[in-house]
């Protein structure tokens, strides 16, 4: 069994509660930090942790924390960031359903670090539920006194308020998120300055997701150097992933970084291996925009060394024969998927969310979709094959902010792993009209990959 | 000052210049193109993509290269940064992919564009773009709607860069049309076609960089290389008065403000950008309403330039001169090995 920070508790019964979360050693963490530690030790605590961003960047918080601007006399604001949207990660999702209070807890604590008498959780509209749960344990805990003026009598006054956004992918990019927070129309700004400089309403801000500011938590309790002794190399700590595709046991798992990748697909502890016994054909290993990995790179890198889940393990290879870490969404695809039709639904998506900013992108995405969806029909040409890479390396690097390397990327890896299969496609149309090739690349004869 | 190196030519500019501006400074060929970017507007640029550079090193304490391309116009120069823009392959071919994307969903109706002979888009397309299209799918479509009695857009054309939504806030006292929708389906609009209505909602029309937004009183009227620019002024009590009349003989056909060399506004004597009012820009379209300064002189915009005819032709006979060299009869001349200069940029 790996180790269980996060997630230790999510047994329990009623742990969404603030009797149950207290019952359980909940807000014990917070009292020690505001009674005993300034607000510097907590942020030196994080840097020690080497704790890197969960949200997909992998950017050290410590650092992130330390860039943060503290002019007199000007309010700071700590943003958590909740509006996962990125297709294949639900991780906050499950947190905040389950232990709401973590998040609560994490919030506080970080705010008081960083000078903050607000703070906000900005959350994707999809998870109304969750935004009800989320302002039920804030209002248990302005009842109890954990928010609200003199936190455990410390003299640290704290508010904090949920936002529901309007269900925009976009509004994840964070300087998009604080623009929707203001109450503008959801596009990212142009950086620099960056929030850290002048974020919401123009003041200091930092922006972390859900899983980075829950961290703090364990983090606080166990010290930021036993922290750093979880994990591999700069990848500290836990990460909660979120598996799907076609695994016997998709869900939420609190990983160890630096578990071996094949490990985590076939063991019975996490995704307990592929539906049915399939071969596994493809991995997208952090959320649908990074790049996606056919199964020998991921189960090993181009040296021959087992891929580990690690920030650093699966960047091994750049892009040619690597991938990243991302948010964790996880995404397996066994021998029968078509990548071909995965890369449209992926494209599809980024078409549909580009707010419509900056050219590259706006222009771009739609444009490889119906590509895509020409080469689906049976209508494609091996120019559009060229065409599509051509128009891919023409966003990635050219945009305002990193959605068009969000739908740049997966595009690049599909064609540059399985560019075979987009011939099959484009040189046998007839195939794609059978309708058991619909189902089962396979069953028609076609070898996939 | 901080010193910066655009194209190998160092410059020195004021602290908090952008690399473009910085590129204006040094005027020619190395001057980005920008599409979005208006000088006279804050917190304008940024969305086109056109101007982009190639920073080599960031500065002399860093001198890391920036990893990807920068837009030129949000991008303060740093002491010792090394800027790439004609002088980079790589960075000229970034560029002729950003204006295939702006020229995607663009209908290519320049023969029935009033914009067309003074529109930033053909200029564009011109230096940068394809001979042809490589997009083989319907393009977008809108229907041109009228936003009040003055004002046409032609969304069709527009390639979003923010302009009219920016003197929309900074000019006029309430902003009532917007960017609705997101993505490709975004479009300037005005809710249920309100009519924009305000005394400087007609600047809308100059700082457009293609021919979305249309002034109705000139529309199909004529090409513009068919009108003669005049610098005019009267008495105005809202706006600064000074103008450029673009005539047919002794009739107006159309009233602009004052446009520099980059196709921005020009400035008063104060600093301030000379922007017109409507009732300027609309009303007064007599030419006894104006005391007349004498011909405007226009070098960026080729076909109305070419208006004096007689200055371009000199030109090619210069040209064509000099490539002939010393030997002045029976030489073959090719025409299009560099007599044209299609954008006038020499």
């Amino acid at each position: 069994m790996g180790k269980k920070l996060l997630l230790k508790n999510d047994h329990i019964p009623g742990i969404n509660t603030l009797e149950v979360y207290r019952a359980n050693g909940g807000y014990s963490v917070l009292e020690k930090a505001l009674k005993t530690m300034s607000p510097d030790a907590i942020v030196e605590e994080v840097k020690k942790s080497g704790l890197r961003g969960r949200g997909g960047a992998g950017f050290p918080t410590g650092l992130k924390w330390s860039f943060l601007a503290r002019p007199e006399g000007v309010p700071r604001y700590v943003v958590c960031n909740a509006d996962e949207s990125e297709p294949g990660t639900f991780k906050d999702r499950y947190l905040m359903e389950r232990i709401p209070h973590l998040l609560v807890e994490g919030m506080i604590a970080s705010s008081f670090a960083l000078g903050a008498r607000t703070s906000y959780i900005y959350i994707r509209g999809e998870y109304f539920y969750i935004a009800r749960i989320l302002e039920q344990a804030i209002d248990e805990a302005y009842k109890a006194g954990l928010l609200g003026k003199n936190i455990f009598g410390s003299g640290f006054d704290h508010d904090l308020y949920v936002h529901v956004g309007a269900g925009a992918y976009i509004c994840g990019e964070e300087t998009a998120l604080l623009e929707s927070l203001e109450g503008k129309r959801g596009n990212p700004r142009i950086k620099p300055p960056f929030p850290a400089v002048a974020g919401l309403y123009g003041c200091p801000t930092v922006v972390n997701n859900v899983e980075t500011i829950a961290a703090v938590i364990p983090i606080l309790e166990m010290g930021g150097e036993e922290y750093a002794k979880i994990g591999i190399g700069k990848s500290t700590g836990t990460k909660l992933i979120s598996a799907s595709g076609h695994i016997n046991k998709p869900g939420v798992y609190e990983i160890e970084l630096g578990l071996p990748v094949e490990e985590f697909i076939y063991s019975q502890e996490y995704c307990g291996g592929i539906k049915g016994g399939r071969k596994l054909k493809a991995v997208v290993a952090g959320g649908s925009s990074v790049p996606v990995l056919p199964a020998d790179l991921i189960l090993k890198t181009a040296g021959g060394e087992p891929r580990l889940m690690s920030y650093e393990s699966l960047g091994e290879g750049g892009f040619a024969t690597g991938t990243m870490l991302g948010s964790g969404g996880f995404i397996v695809m066994d021998e029968d998927t078509s990548i071909v039709k995965n890369l449209y639904t992926f494209a599809r998506f980024y078409h549909h969310e580009s707010c419509g900013q900056c050219s590259p992108c706006r222009e771009g995405t739609g444009w490889m979709e119906r590509i895509l969806h020409k080469i689906l029909d049976g209508h494609g040409t091996l120019k559009d094959i060229d065409l599509l890479w051509d128009i891919q390396s023409k966003i990635e690097g050219k945009t305002i902010c990193p959605l068009g390397e969000a739908a740049a990327w997966p595009v690049a890896a599909a064609i540059r792993h399985f560019r075979s299969e987009f011939e099959e496609y484009v040189t046998h149309p007839e195939r794609i009209r059978d309708i058991k090739h619909y189902y089962r690349l396979n069953a028609s004869g076609v070898t996939a990959g | 000052m901080p010193k910066v190196t655009i194209d190998d030519i160092p410059i020195e500019v004021p602290e908090g210049t952008t690399i473009l501006q910085a590129a204006r400074m040094i005027g020619g060929d190395i001057v980005p193109p920008a599409m979005c970017y208006y000088s006279k507007l804050k917190t304008s640029g940024g969305y086109c993509r056109t101007c982009i550079v190639k920073v080599e090193q960031g500065s002399e304490k860093d001198p890391r290269p920036m990893p990807k391309p920068v837009a030129s116009c949000r991008t303060t120069v740093m002491d010792g940064m090394v800027v790439r823009n004609i002088t980079s392959v790589e960075n000229l071919e970034a560029r002729a992919g950003v204006v295939e994307f702006l020229l995607l969903n663009h209908p290519l109706d320049c023969p029935v564009c009033d914009q067309a002979g003074e529109c930033d888009l053909q200029d564009l397309g011109y230096g940068h773009g394809a001979q042809e299209t490589r997009n083989d799918f319907p393009r977008r479509e809108f229907e041109p709607i009228d936003i009040g009695d003055k004002i046409k857009l032609h969304m069709n054309r527009c390639i979003l860069c923010y302009r009219c939504v920016k003197v929309a806030d900074q000019l006029t006292d309430g902003r009532c049309h917007g960017v609705l929708n997101r993505g490709e389906a975004s479009e300037i609009s005005t809710y249920i076609e309100k009519a924009i209505d305000n005394d400087f909602s007609g600047n809308v029309i100059d700082v457009c960089p293609v021919g979305a937004l249309t002034d109705k009183t000139f529309r199909f009227k004529s090409r513009v290389w068919y009108t003669n620019p005049i610098d005019a002024h009267r008495d105005c009590p809202t706006c600064c008065g000074k103008v450029r009349l673009w005539n047919q003989g002794e009739e107006v056909l159309r009233v602009t403000a004052r446009k520099d060399q980059w196709g921005e506004v020009q400035d008063n004597e104060d600093g301030s950008p000379a922007w017109i009012c409507n009732t300027c820009r609309f009303e007064k379209k007599h030419i006894n309403d104006w005391v007349i300064e004498g011909p405007s002189k226009i070098s960026r915009h080729s076909v109305i330039s070419a208006n004096h005819y007689e200055n371009a032709l000199r030109n090619i006979k210069a040209d064509t001169l000099k490539m002939m060299g010393a030997k002045p009869h029976g030489v073959k001349v090719e025409l299009g090995t560099g007599a044209l200069d299609p954008n006038n940029n020499k």
